[in-house]
């Protein structure tokens, strides 16, 4: 490969940069918050529902998630497919086979919800980590100032978590980065996806090294984002 | 009248009996000291008056309101609105303070003044100047604990009590983790508040403070009170082998 190559593959790859930048902010704009369902769920104490939870965690965490992927973007076609040979006309008969499975759409939504779902198991983790980390002296505290329960955990509890899984979370998002690669099995249209094919086009690995500086570039940046984060909670100890 | 009453409390760990018949009271203005080897039940006592612990059985009234008593054997607690007055009007300062580390001096002060008795954030502010100065804290209001000495964070967590006008203020072991520098400050702001008659109980491993500043000393061992009386006759007088025996190390003093 010569310059003029490598300086054309890496401005194909900054075209598709965005699709990858999509996912990412789309996964996490879904698992934060869905993570912090979860732990909820998983800490209830109607234990029918904490089992169900640790189940969802378990499979999340232990299956791969490449084929969750495959699963989540072929689940809704195959049902559909099924629906239509039984003759089911249910509002979610409809629902199901409503979806146009071909649109570009479709396939981020699979994906957002695929990612979404398999990192809120990590966040929440992460999250009853957090929780659990937070003495016992502090409940006692609030409770003898006459604090209420969602008084305790917003005011007092809440914004000692935040601090304290700052660095677990910051891992998880760095991961993030590079999974959002494992879209390339749909064929989702993002950087390694491109460089994969021009893989091909030039007969050279080289633009593989360029997607890797992409992905390195990306969490140079998430990583200072980091820094500056624990920075703005150093504070207190 | 009687501030607190405790009658025939009992509590239990699984097998382990913690307090057994339990009863005293403490009147309005009184300092009242709870002495005895560790594992006694002291802590204990003051966590089941405190609510963070349930007894099993016996009678708690604090400020003439029942907080709990036994009927047919089991404790029963007060409905909760009655817990929660209750709550309001006892103060407790912990062994390690348990301060608000993410909160500064000032907010660990104002927080429940403004957020549970719902107070003008500018009258919990000067309220808690008050207690600031009071408390020799006067510069550190916008200090973060972790940037205080442990005297000053327990002074930190004294004024927070304060803040809520207790009638009663409960000290669980309030120098046990100070080095004996920094004891003298804590106990010298106690006897201060002993001196403007603020009801207090002090579990304290601190004899010569018990002595000092109470006015009504408490015994206790395996769960038991085994003497209770006058601070100068039981530290100078005892007739219990007991209390003797337990006494002996502190003698000289």
């Amino acid at each position: 490969m010569e310059f003029k190559d490598v300086a054309n593959v890496s401005k194909i790859l900054l075209e598709y940069l965005p699709n990858t930048l999509k996912l990412f902010f789309f996964t996490l704009l879904f698992s934060i918050p869905l993570g912090a369902v979860v732990t909820w769920l998983k800490k209830c104490k109607f234990k029918p529902v904490s089992w169900i939870t640790n189940l969802y965690i378990l499979i999340m965490r232990g299956t791969p998630l490449m084929l969750q992927i495959v699963a989540v973007y072929y689940a809704i076609p195959m049902l559909a497919a099924g629906i239509k040979k039984d003759g089911g006309d249910s509002w979610f008969d409809r629902f199901i086979t409503g979806i146009d499975t071909r649109s570009d759409n479709y396939m981020f939504i699979a994906l957002v919800v695929a990612f979404a779902l398999n990192y809120a198991a990590y966040f929440a983790e992460i999250f009853r980590g957090g929780i659990e980390s937070i003495p016992k002296g502090q409940y006692e505290a609030a409770q003898m100032l006459g604090m209420t329960k969602p008084q305790t955990f917003f005011r007092i509890i809440l914004p000692q978590v935040v601090k304290r899984v700052i660095p677990a979370t910051s891992n998880e998002v760095i991961v993030l980065v590079k999974d959002t690669s494992l879209a390339t099995i749909i064929a989702y249209a993002e950087i390694m996806l491109k460089a994969k094919q021009m893989m091909n086009t030039y007969s050279s690995i080289i633009p593989l090294f360029i997607a890797g500086l992409f992905y390195f570039v990306l969490n140079a940046i998430v990583t200072l984002a980091f820094v500056l984060i624990e920075k703005h909670y150093a504070y207190y100890k | 009248m009687a501030i607190l009453e405790v009658n025939n409390l009992s509590k239990r760990f699984g097998d382990l009996e913690v307090l057994r018949d339990i009863s005293f009271s403490v009147e309005e203005g009184q300092v009242v000291s709870i002495i005895g080897p560790s594992g006694s039940g002291k802590s204990t006592l003051l966590r089941c008056i405190n609510q963070l612990e349930r007894a099993d059985g016996g009678e708690i009234n604090v400020c003439g309101m029942n907080m709990m008593k036994t009927a047919d054997g089991k404790a029963v607690y007060a409905p909760k609105k009655t817990l929660r007055e209750i709550r309001l009007r006892i103060g407790l300062v912990f062994q390690n303070f348990n301060l608000f580390p993410h909160k500064s001096v000032m907010e660990n002060i104002i927080e429940a003044p403004v957020h549970v008795l719902k107070k003008a954030k500018t009258e919990a502010v000067s309220e808690a100047n008050e207690l600031i100065r009071k408390m020799g804290l006067t510069g550190k209001e916008k200090s973060y604990p972790c940037e205080l000495s442990g005297g000053q964070q327990q002074r930190v967590s004294i004024a927070r009590a304060l803040a809520l006008k207790p009638d009663v203020l409960f000290f669980d072991e309030p120098t046990s983790a100070l080095d004996p520098e920094l004891t003298g400050e804590i106990l010298k702001v106690i006897k201060e508040l002993a001196e403007e008659k603020m009801t207090m109980v002090i579990v304290t491993h601190e004899m010569e403070f018990a002595r000092d500043v109470s006015n009504h000393v408490i015994f206790m061992d395996g769960g038991f009170i085994v003497e209770e009386g006058d601070p100068a006759e039981l530290f100078g007088n005892t007739q219990n082998e007991r209390t003797k025996q337990f006494l002996k190390r502190f003698k000289g003093m």
